[in-house]
């Protein structure tokens, strides 16, 4: 009888002890995710307010640069514009001119070349504009991209034979450059293959342009 | 006696697998959780972890003002020197 009930409670004993210890490692495992789970409420709780004063300045300046889009390029042609730029993006329209979704937009971007399309846009004190200063901004479809040209140095675009040929780089060149000393200036321009060395300016040939190129460039 | 006999072969074959086998599917219970809750508390740990980033945020909301106050600087600008449509 005694054995009997000793075995009962030794066995009773086991499995409690082990119980208690299994529960032990729950409790200690259920403090770490307590914390962890604290520490996540703690540090998302300004996440709320943070995203929601970003977003508010995201809309701001959704808002103002729809408006002055639409204000400056007429509702029409800022959706080209847009459509220009990102494909597809015209079907969305604009967030705050819900006409913009049914307005169709013009093909900008084969008309204009993008530099083009801005500087005609910035009015009538833009050299493109110069043209028309009392009449609507610069439209060119045949010649848009060539009037572009106008704005860069006059040397390099009207008369782009008076300059030297682009180089043919690399150690086995046929035209040898000797090392400039100072960016863009060189002590003597290379003669082309087959050419006669020129010693004077009078000769011509590569190093005539090239040297009128310098000589320019000096005066300007 | 015999009475005293009968009462110890209850105890030692009826009551006694009982309470073991009761006492072994606590036992067991227990032990199963142990693995899940040290998952929550590892999981719980990471995603805090996770939001070290969020501080960041402040950086981020700092830098969108700054960037829309310039964007309406400039708007204002180009709004004064371009023609309207």
């Amino acid at each position: 009888m005694i054995i009997a009930v000793l075995l009962i409670v030794l066995a009773v004993v086991y499995y409690l002890v082990s119980t208690i210890v299994a529960l032990q490692r729950i409790t200690n495992a259920l403090d770490e995710a307590i914390t962890g789970v604290v520490g996540i409420i703690e540090k998302s709780a300004p996440v709320d307010e943070v995203v929601t004063s970003i977003n508010a300045n995201l809309d701001a300046g959704v808002d103002l640069l729809e408006g002055l889009l639409v204000k400056k390029a007429g509702l029409t042609d800022a959706v080209g514009l847009v459509e220009g730029l990102y494909p597809g993006a015209a079907g969305e329209g604009f967030r705050n001119f819900p006409e913009s979704k049914e307005t169709k937009a013009p093909r900008i971007s084969e008309v204009y070349t993008k530099g083009t399309l801005t500087l005609a846009r910035l009015g009538r004190e833009a050299p493109i504009a110069a043209a028309s200063p009392n009449g609507p901004a610069l439209r060119d479809p045949s010649y848009g991209s060539t009037a572009a040209r106008a704005l860069y140095p006059e040397a390099r675009q009207t008369r782009p034979n008076s300059m030297p040929r682009s180089p043919i780089i690399g150690t086995d060149s046929p035209v040898q450059y000797v090392p400039s000393e100072s960016p863009g200036v060189r002590k003597r321009m290379p003669v082309a293959v087959g050419a006669p060395a020129a010693t004077s300016p009078a000769d011509g040939g590569v190093v005539k342009s090239g040297l009128a190129f310098l000589r320019r460039l000096k005066n300007d | 006696m015999t009475l005293e006999w009968i009462g110890d072969a209850i105890l030692l074959l009826v009551v006694l697998p009982v309470v073991v086998y009761l006492l072994r599917g606590v036992l067991n219970a227990a032990n199963s959780i142990v693995p899940s809750a040290q998952q929550i508390a590892s999981a719980a740990t990471a995603g805090s972890k996770d939001l070290d980033a969020t501080a960041l945020l402040l950086t981020t909301q700092g830098q969108v003002q700054k960037t829309i106050e310039v964007a309406a600087d400039y708007g204002g600008s180009l709004d004064v020197i371009l023609d309207d449509a």
